[in-house]
């Protein structure tokens, strides 16, 4: 029970994020460009939110659907929906990156002296930003490939 | 002049500092490498180079540019103690080092083209040379692996590659509020400066891999800095990195 509960959490965690995410940066647009035999391509996507507004509102055929593996950098991001009646029931995961991290010995030892800090947001102007390759964004492309096969 | 494309999955970014005609004609080529890039390196392309790879073509029939990329993934292992490896499951997966020589690629194409100030990114990984259109060094912000839409530093890069490493949500390994003591120092982030984005990336993805000794590795590494930030929302510099910070 707790187990399901906790799966549960992980996956209202992970779709809330996932659009929230895609909320904030419009620029992005998550068109699955795999060839895998399972991916094609959804609705035309001009933005990021028109896309999820679209696919949404699309009425599902019900049956279980695997999405094509979307890189994560650090492994895949692979997931199954479950569709009923029409809707998206359940989102469940069959590959996350955590392989890697799980196969690594942490050295608790202390680091040597280097200077450490607190986050601090910053409000200057910047001409890029850098960061991790989106985890959410896999799941999106994965989901999507998944939800191409339901309509 | 700056354009953005989506290409393997990711954003492609290429702005240039430069007449109109000259920069839209060399985005165009940077679009179409990393389009080819994609064709011949994607695992998630059944025809793609790599995929026949893995279902047995003979090394005879290896490109020139997929023996250089397995070549270097090869001295890469070695340069990182074994913690970057392609394999996985018995099937070779160079993706962790093909984005930065990607753009390493790109980068070198714009200087063949006399094309000297310019910034090139492909999904947060970063390459820039010379100015801006301000004409001062690039400005790059780290992005904060808590809110996506929050910068927390922001560097001052000429020529260099910039490099993070991480993952937002790892799978099972979510915070848990009720037990903040557990894995709180996982490392979230780690961005790294390097000599050009082909040497910062690779070592990002292989520091990443050694949690919170990746640091000490980026440290002992001639040329390069880092910025690891923790769970605890710590962040810890190596001892030349605060000579980028703007």
């Amino acid at each position: 029970m707790r187990k399901t509960l906790l799966s549960l959490f992980i996956i209202a965690a992970f779709v809330g994020y996932s659009f929230w995410s895609r909320h904030d940066e419009n620029t992005k647009v998550v068109t699955p460009i795999t060839t895998d035999q399972h991916a094609q391509s959804p609705t035309a996507s001009s933005s990021g939110t028109a896309t999820t507004a679209t696919t949404m509102a699309t009425a599902y055929k019900d049956g279980s659907y695997t999405g094509s593996a979307a890189d994560a950098f650090y492994g895949n991001i692979q997931v199954k929906a479950i569709i009923s009646g029409g809707k998206i029931t359940a989102v469940s995961f069959l590959q996350s990156p955590n392989d890697r991290r799980e196969s690594i010995e942490i050295n608790q030892q202390a680091l040597p002296l280097l200077e450490q800090e607190a986050l601090k947001v910053q409000g200057a102007r910047v001409n890029g930003v850098s960061g991790a390759t989106d985890t959410s964004q896999a799941f999106v492309q994965s989901l999507q490939s998944a939800l191409s096969q339901a309509t | 002049m700056k354009q953005t494309e989506l290409i393997m999955g990711m954003p492609v970014i290429v702005e240039i500092i430069a007449a109109d005609e000259d920069a839209s004609a060399a985005i165009a080529t940077v679009f179409d490498h990393f389009r080819a890039v994609d064709e011949r390196f994607s695992t998630y392309k059944t025809d793609s180079e790599i995929s026949q790879i893995n279902r047995g073509l003979p090394g005879s029939q290896w490109s020139a540019e997929m023996k250089a990329v397995l070549k270097l993934c090869e001295h890469t292992k070695q340069a990182t103690n074994g913690y970057f490896n392609i394999m996985r499951n018995g099937q070779r997966d160079p993706s962790g080092l093909v984005k930065g020589w990607a753009i390493q690629a790109a980068a070198d194409l714009l200087l063949n083209r006399q094309l000297t100030n310019f910034y090139i990114e492909a999904g947060g990984d970063i390459q820039v040379d010379g100015h801006n259109a301000d004409d001062e060094a690039w400005r790059i912000g780290i992005r904060s692996p808590f809110h996506r839409d929050e910068v927390i530093k922001i560097v001052a890069v000429k020529s260099q590659g910039v490099a993070t490493s991480g993952t937002y949500i790892r799978g099972q390994h979510i915070y848990d509020p009720h037990q903040p003591s557990a894995r709180l120092e996982d490392v979230q982030s780690l961005t790294v400066i390097g000599p050009n984005i082909y040497e910062a990336d690779r070592f990002a993805t292989a520091a990443f891999a050694m949690g919170r000794r990746g640091i000490e590795f980026i440290e002992a590494l001639p040329g390069f800095e880092a910025y690891m930030i923790d769970a605890s929302q710590i962040a810890t510099l190596t001892s030349g990195f605060g000579r980028y910070v703007v």
